[in-house]
């Protein structure tokens, strides 16, 4: 089986014009005849929903929410990158491209990537033109700042809600072509599966998540931007509702997926208080432009931080790497806090978190400045944890944040089954094994807005319209499967609650699979979780029915898709014997601690086919070909 | 800490509904009032008891999905968060909670302490948009905005759609939202093109969607979880009379 990443040839820089010329289109008025789905209205989803519904395409779009507003784009705080050198400081598309490759530690396409900062302008400008709010200047020009990985300011942000104020832009988008009745919006209905014909995605499997209806749709084409798989860990960053069903089915079907053992833990999240925990919260990485990361140099040192003098701090992100210091790329912070905290030096009643102090920055800038660029976080941290971080440094720890791997996809976004397109995070392509800060909200729009709505035309030129109809035995017997699903979960009527399995298979992932990996621990956890796996359709208890709103029933059949995933999971990231980005196997280490790469073995994306229920999934290789930049030891010193 | 709990539930749209105390045990006050669910559904799943539904998503105060009435006002009587922003640490040993939904026609219950808010979205569809399709747009530093007018733009644009202040209006206004987007898009030149068509089209949905009018109680700003001001109602007026005298 050879994967073909499809990359068109060609020098870089002029791949995506000569492809966009070689792809076929559909006539304007032909182009209604054709139906795509859409699962999931994040930034991916929405900016897609709209970009083709705009072009004329019939659209059906589902989300989990009770509004596609609610997507978890909205969260995102930080900013979105692009080359736009308004500053004028040295910045270019060449420099985004090769900053985000180095940053993703040379393990992502590189032609994709290259795309992405092609396309990462148009998105700015029509962000803009949808009345999204960036910040400016008081020339009335356009604001930015710099982030972790770089070293040129090429972010745009909307205060601490640049997340938010996307997504809307996107939203309003969308909703305009609901109003216009271009799309049809089935919000409050969860994907369970997806269904092939002949080879072809050609529609999915839904339960009406208020009625209990499990019902199929067909299309001509299906879109996942669908998001990562972090809450398999149960404690990260994302909202408690994500999920990796609607990718997990895809790849039962058929679909490969690609290296999911690229997971990224966020340096600047606040730190765990309690076992009742049930996520955790993001400070935005843009907070290290004025925040200096620090600890005592003593161990175990209780002193309150007002106490602890200047020479016995130790600013040790400054100490280790001069020339990014604060701004080093997220792998390389986190792991350093788990070092400094490994070594007895963490904060706090814990000792798991380490300061993130602004006191250099008010007495610079004054504290009015630090809150007009931060204020809602400083507001977000004070009422979680009752400090005020004007007056105390905030206490930060490394947390689950964003999954770099996802459902593999040619150059094209389509998975190796066609029709099947992949959008945004839960797509595998762009950041390697490491994503830099505000680089998520540029892949996602980019996909929808300026990707997808040229490759699927593609796609589509090639297939006759509507020959999909959910009466073919397909589709019933997709939904008969997920039928006898949800009865087994409910008949169960076991004795432990959903959470208590999921909080189980977080523990042995955080612990076996997560900043720091070895055999030995992935080995333990490939036995532990199938036992968990078991002893969860042995004892689990959902109660109520289907035919009803039933939150437990949905997290029930969540959880049991994580509890495969889990070990596919593990099983990537012990095959994967080097380090790099956010994978950082132990024994692959250099003298001073860095993740050190195989490039002779290991230069390929890892793509795993599904093989059956008792049978070890088969990994395939797409090997990386870097045609532009010479594969360097990643520095930031 | 120890804590009683009053919380209405309701079994579908159509039942009556009714509210049920619960005893919560153990309550470390760093918990966050969702976590305090949590902890007492648990208990109900492990008694036998179907688990309180509400809704929820990112937990940190952006989703706008949270909708919990407690002790009579929308997210809680903090200042400037919603419900799953609230921590234990703001009550006390003994004290009494009551947890209630949304109250508000155009607000539908599903069950428990969810509700329907989709009449919000069929506001947004209606003219909530700039209508800029994709692609064909001029740089974005093309035209420069001034930044005071960028900045209250911004201020509204902080709406997260969670509905608090319908809950919070006598008479369940939906004025606070509909302003918000609407001044919002009115302050950039983006948005001036379209701003008498948005105006009349939102309010219009507004009414049909059956949300009251406003009568001045500024409840709305008061439980905003992003302290929106209702000086956005007053700008909506203002676009809604010279909309309506153009016509």
């Amino acid at each position: 089986m050879t994967l073909d990443p499809k990359v068109p040839d060609g020098p870089l820089a002029e791949k995506w014009d000569k492809h966009r010329f070689q792809m076929k289109l559909i006539n304007p008025a032909n182009k209604r005849k054709y139906k795509i789905i859409i699962v999931g209205t994040g930034l991916a989803g929405a900016s897609a929903g709209a970009s083709l519904a705009e072009l004329g395409y019939e659209v059906e779009s589902f989300c989990y929410q009770d509004s596609p507003r609610r997507a978890h784009s909205i969260a995102a705080q930080g900013g979105i990158n692009a080359a736009k050198n308004y500053p004028n400081d040295g910045d270019s598309i060449w420099r985004l491209f090769y900053d985000t490759v180095k940053g993703g530690d040379f393990r992502a396409r590189e032609a994709n990537v290259y795309r992405l900062a092609q396309v990462s302008n148009a998105i700015i400008d029509q962000c803009v033109a949808q009345g999204v709010p960036f910040a400016r200047e008081y020339s009335g020009y356009l604001d930015n700042r710099s982030f972790g990985g770089a070293q040129v300011s090429r972010t745009f942000y909307a205060r601490g809600q640049t997340g938010q104020q996307l997504l809307l832009g996107a939203y309003q988008a969308f909703s305009r072509q609901i109003g216009l009745g271009k799309v049809k919006m089935y919000p409050r209905t969860e994907m369970l599966d997806l269904v092939v014909v002949d080879g072809h995605a050609k529609g999915i499997v839904v339960r009406d998540m208020v009625t209990g209806q499990i019902r199929t749709h067909s299309a001509d084409a299906v879109v996942l931007a669908t998001g990562g798989y972090g809450n398999a860990f149960y404690l990260s960053t994302n909202a408690k509702g994500c999920n990796v069903t609607a990718a997990y089915r895809a790849y039962k079907k058929g679909a490969f997926f690609a290296n999911p053992c690229y997971t990224q833990i966020h340096p600047t999240c606040i730190p765990v208080s309690g076992d009742y925990q049930s996520k955790l919260t993001l400070m935005s990485e843009s907070l290290r432009n004025d925040g200096r990361i620090w600890v005592s140099k003593k161990k175990g040192d209780k002193r309150p931080p007002a106490q602890i003098p200047e020479e016995e701090r130790d600013y040790y992100l400054e100490r280790k790497y001069p020339s990014f210091g604060n701004l080093a790329p997220r792998d390389i912070s986190s792991r350093s806090a788990k070092e400094v905290c490994d070594e007895g030096h963490g904060v706090g009643e814990s000792g798991l978190g380490v300061y993130l102090d602004f006191a250099d920055a008010i007495k610079r800038l004054g504290e009015n400045a630090i809150r007009e660029k931060y204020g809602n976080l400083f507001h977000m941290y004070e009422k979680i944890t009752g400090e005020n971080p004007y007056q105390m440094p905030m206490r930060i720890y490394p947390a689950v944040h964003y999954t770099m791997g996802g459902l593999w996809v040619d150059y094209n976004l389509m998975s190796n089954l066609p029709g099947l397109f992949v959008a945004g995070e839960a797509n595998f392509s762009d950041h390697g094994a490491n994503r830099l800060g505000a680089s998520a909200l540029m892949q996602g729009l980019a996909d929808g807005y300026f990707v997808l709505p040229y490759t699927i035309g593609d796609y589509l030129s090639k297939v006759k319209p509507g020959s999909a109809k959910t009466d073919m035995p397909e589709f019933q017997d997709a939904k008969e499967e997920i039928v006898a699903k949800t009865k087994r979960l409910l008949g169960v009527k076991g004795k432990k609650t959903v959470d208590e399995f999921h909080r189980e298979l977080g523990h042995v992932l955080w612990g076996y699979c997560g900043m720091a990996r070895d055999e030995e621990g992935l080995k333990k956890a490939l036995v532990r979780i199938p036992e968990i796996r078991e002893e969860f359709w042995k004892n689990v208890c959902v109660l109520g029915s289907n035919e009803e709103l039933n939150q437990s029933l949905e997290k029930a059949g969540r959880v049991a898709d994580f509890l495969e995933f889990g070990e596919l999971l593990c099983l990537d990231a012990l095959e994967r014997r080097e380090s790099c980005g956010g994978h950082f196997r132990v024994e692959h280490q250099t003298e001073e601690g860095e993740a050190k790469r195989d490039d002779r073995k290991f230069c390929h994306v890892a793509a795993w086919e599904y093989k059956g229920p008792n049978a070890s999934p088969e990994r395939h290789k797409e090997e990386l070909k870097y045609e532009n930049v010479t594969l360097a030891t990643r520095s930031y010193k | 800490m120890n804590l009683t709990l009053k919380v209405w539930r309701q079994k579908h749209k159509e039942d009556q509904g009714l509210m049920v105390t619960y005893e919560a045990k153990d309550i470390n006050s760093h918990m966050s009032f969702l976590e305090m669910l949590d902890v007492v559904n648990e208990d109900l799943i492990k008694k036998g008891e179907e688990p309180i539904a509400f809704d929820h998503d990112c937990r940190e105060g952006i989703c706008g999905a949270c909708s919990l009435m407690i002790n009579g006002v929308p997210h809680g009587s903090e200042k400037g968060i919603t419900a799953c922003q609230l921590h234990m640490r703001h009550f006390k040993d003994g004290d009494v909670i009551y947890i209630e939904p949304w109250r508000a026609r155009a607000f539908p219950v599903i069950k428990d302490l969810i509700v329907d808010r989709s009449a919000f979205d069929r506001i947004i569809q209606s003219g909530g948009f700039v209508s800029a399709t994709t692609g064909g747009v001029p740089d974005a530093n093309a035209i420069p905005i001034a930044k005071p007018d960028s900045d209250s733009a911004m201020d509204a644009a902080a709406c997260i759609g969670c509905g608090a202040c319908v809950a919070a209006c006598p008479n369940a206004s939906a004025m606070l939202f509909v302003g918000a987007k609407v001044s919002q898009l009115a302050l950039l030149p983006q948005g001036k093109i379209e701003r008498e068509q948005r105006v009349l089209n939102m309010v219009r949905t507004m009414d049909e969607e059956n949300f009251g009018n406003c009568t001045n109680h500024f409840e709305c700003e008061a439980a905003c979880p992003k302290e929106i001001s209702v000086q956005y109602i007053a700008q909506m007026n203002r676009e809604y009379l010279r909309a309506a005298a153009k016509q």
